[in-house]
């Protein structure tokens, strides 16, 4: 009888509640991940309008400040530039704004590419199974062994003269580079969920009335399957991030005058210990996108394990 | 055994007769003709069905050349222990066996004059659900726990009926309040979770039933049940399949299931039919001694409190290379020789369609 009473409040309160709202209310229970939400969302916007707000053109050189400050960048706390400039009178405050922009497009590019190729990939391994899996895992193999970096530079230096290659400042074909670097796990992802779940009685079920394979998979499988994806998305971002940033680093992708955060700490490098402030900023900057995203993340896998329901 | 004369090989495999309330949906080429189609005396023929399992362990024979027919609006138990056949039997029967590792190896399955073995995957999938039901055992896993009830129900009738969005919705409405949910309109949008196990397996029923299909195939419906539930399950299964004149193919290992529900009924073992007669037949005079095991284990009213209940020892032989004899044999009290050299055939028991597949019971047996 214990346990009867026990569980009755439980399931009154999610039988309240849909599927997604059930999930999103057990997101809201969680303070690290409201906290990574909260960021995400400032991030964003501060892609979006921050150019807007920004104090000035991201490549404006204020020389006189420069001049006036003996040829030296000026330092965080000026009266004009609140995070100081560059050697050149760049105000960093606009740079990194406009950087957040690369950062974002970053995030959203790159998993798009990664679900356009790894959702249909792994979805068609994991359904047909056999030699069709077998087939396209040894080409997720072979593309998950390839050097990564190797591949992205290869890519850009491929394209460099093409529209691709021009398209979005030259961020598009590393954008793209990177979602073809990391799309494997996506798709080793989604292979695994579909054999799992292909085996389920509901598939029988859906069968046995009449219903398509496509219909199937599309509309019983994937959303069944979806929330480890969402996860391995949000918690790819960050990898994504990093990884534009750490090309901007080697000069790869983003042109003069564009500067990612990325490119802002190579820029910076130079004069890292007279004027720390240059790598600094754009070090907290990656640093909150990335812990934010995880954090996110992380919330997202706690709140969509099924397993976990009713708990927290 | 079922010869059928009805339909010949020439006939074209895939004419669907077309009810005049789903005039509305396109017709598929298959369809075409359908007023000449000769109207079969039996709703389904199955002659000489054998499905394989090709295991790395060998080839299980899991049906074994069974046949047997269905009268239009007629109940038959499918009745046997675990791991007889019977699932597989109806699996065949809606080709859904999984492929591989199974297959239909031979045989012939007529539905509603129709050779369902010669269609293509596609006319196949038309046929399901729309003319022929599924009600599965566990109603707990045979939903999608991310759909809602309303969609899980009205997937069906839009890809068979083709009926716009309101009119599907009127007629989830309607099915829901016939298979006895309370407050129908508003549990559309509620998902499987939110509905307790009988609930969930009105659902399935609805949704067998939303073509309002000709035969429906209901492989142990209550056994993931309480007994309370199951008591109701099976009343709605029955006054439904009355109402909609809906043939059942009601798979059971529970004897009192089957009388209760059934016309007639069919005992499988190891892959085989190896009784089949009417209800009071089989009740009154089993002619098989795995019948008479199957009815003696049933607790009865008279049992002495505290006695076992009574049990078929040992186990069903493994169907991979069958013995060529009774397979019933090893556990049988009453074997002789003749048992263990021949495999008995199915023989007709008096002068009704009662068939029992015993060398015993046979006129010339040891066994009256």
């Amino acid at each position: 009888m214990a346990t009867v009473e026990a569980v009755r409040p439980v399931i009154q309160t999610t039988a309240a509640r849909g599927l997604w709202s059930d999930a999103f209310a057990r997101l809201r229970k969680n303070r690290l991940a409201m906290v990574g939400l909260v960021l995400v969302i400032i991030l964003l916007l501060l892609a979006i309008f921050g150019p807007i707000f920004a104090p000035y053109p991201y490549q404006a050189q204020d020389l006189k400040a420069v001049v006036a400050n003996g040829n030296r960048p000026v330092h965080p706390g000026d009266a004009h530039h609140i995070l100081g400039t560059d050697q050149i009178g760049r105000d960093l405050l606009s740079r990194l704004m406009d950087g957040a922009r690369i950062s974002m497009s970053v995030a959203i590019v790159v998993q798009v590419v990664v679900l356009l190729i790894g959702v249909p990939i792994g979805a068609l391994a994991g359904w047909f199974g056999g030699r069709i899996d077998n087939f396209l895992m040894r080409f997720t193999d072979v593309m998950y062994a390839f050097p990564d970096l190797l591949f992205i530079i290869l890519l850009s230096v491929a394209f460099r003269e093409t529209p691709f290659g021009r398209a979005m400042d030259g961020l598009l074909v590393v954008f793209v580079a990177i979602g073809l670097t990391i799309w494997v796990t996506v798709a080793r992802l989604v292979r695994g969920q579909l054999l799992a779940l292909k085996e389920t009685e509901f598939v029988e079920a859906a069968r046995a009335i009449g219903v398509s394979d496509r219909k199937i998979v599309t509309k019983h499988l994937l959303p069944n399957g979806i929330g480890p994806v969402i996860v391995a998305v949000t918690l790819g971002i960050p990898a994504a991030i990093l990884a534009e940033s750490t090309l901007a680093y080697i000069g790869i992708g983003v042109k003069a005058p564009r500067a990612s955060w990325g490119s802002l700490i190579a820029d910076g490098q130079r004069l890292i210990r007279s004027d720390p402030h240059l790598v600094l900023f754009p070090g907290i900057f990656i640093a909150v996108a990335l812990i934010s995203f995880t954090f996110l993340g992380d919330g997202l896998r706690d709140a969509l394990d099924p397993k976990l329901k009713g708990k927290q | 055994m079922v010869t059928d004369d009805s339909v010949s090989e020439g006939d074209a495999p895939t004419i669907i007769e077309v009810s005049p309330d789903d005039a509305r949906r396109v017709q598929t080429p298959t369809e075409a003709g359908a007023n000449k189609r000769p109207k079969a005396d039996k709703l389904l023929k199955v002659s000489g069905l054998s499905t394989h399992f090709f295991t790395p362990d060998g080839v299980v024979q899991a049906v074994d050349d069974v046949s047997f027919d269905l009268g239009y609006g007629e109940t038959l138990g499918l009745v046997g222990e675990s791991g007889c056949g019977k699932s597989v039997t109806a699996l065949s029967i809606a080709r859904l066996v999984p492929n591989p590792p199974g297959r239909i190896v031979s045989g012939e399955i007529v539905f509603d004059g129709i050779d369902i073995l010669k269609l293509n995957p596609t006319e196949m999938r038309h046929l399901r659900g729309k003319e022929i039901g599924f009600i599965f055992q566990d109603p707990l896993t045979s939903l999608n726990p991310t759909l809602t009830i309303g969609f899980q129900i009205a997937e069906s009738i839009r890809e068979h009926l083709g009926l716009p969005k309101e009119a599907a919705r009127d007629r989830v409405v309607e099915l829901l309040s016939k298979v006895g949910i309370p407050r129908a309109r508003e549990r559309l949008n509620d998902y499987p979770f939110q509905f307790s196990g009988g609930m969930r397996q009105r659902v399935m029923i609805a949704i067998a039933l939303a073509c309002d299909p000709k035969l429906i195939l209901a492989d142990e419906p209550t056994t993931a049940l309480d007994v309370t539930i199951q008591a109701q399950i099976l009343e709605l299964i029955s006054r439904l399949s009355d109402e909609f004149h809906t043939a059942v193919l009601m798979i059971t290992h529970d004897l009192g299931i089957a009388a209760g529900m059934c016309d007639r009924i069919n005992v499988m073992y190891a892959g085989k039919i190896v009784e089949t007669g009417s209800v009071d037949e089989l009740f009154e005079k089993p002619r098989m001694p795995y019948s008479w095991g199957l009815l003696d284990s049933l607790p009865r009213l008279d049992d002495v409190r505290g006695d076992r209940l009574r049990t078929i020892e040992g186990l069903p032989p493994l169907l991979i290379h069958p013995p060529d004899a009774c397979r019933f044999e090893p556990r049988c009290r009453f074997s002789r020789d003749i048992c263990r050299q021949d495999e008995p055939e199915l023989t007709q028991r008096g002068d009704s369609r009662h068939y029992a597949r015993c060398w015993a019971t046979q006129p010339d047996g040891w066994i009256s």
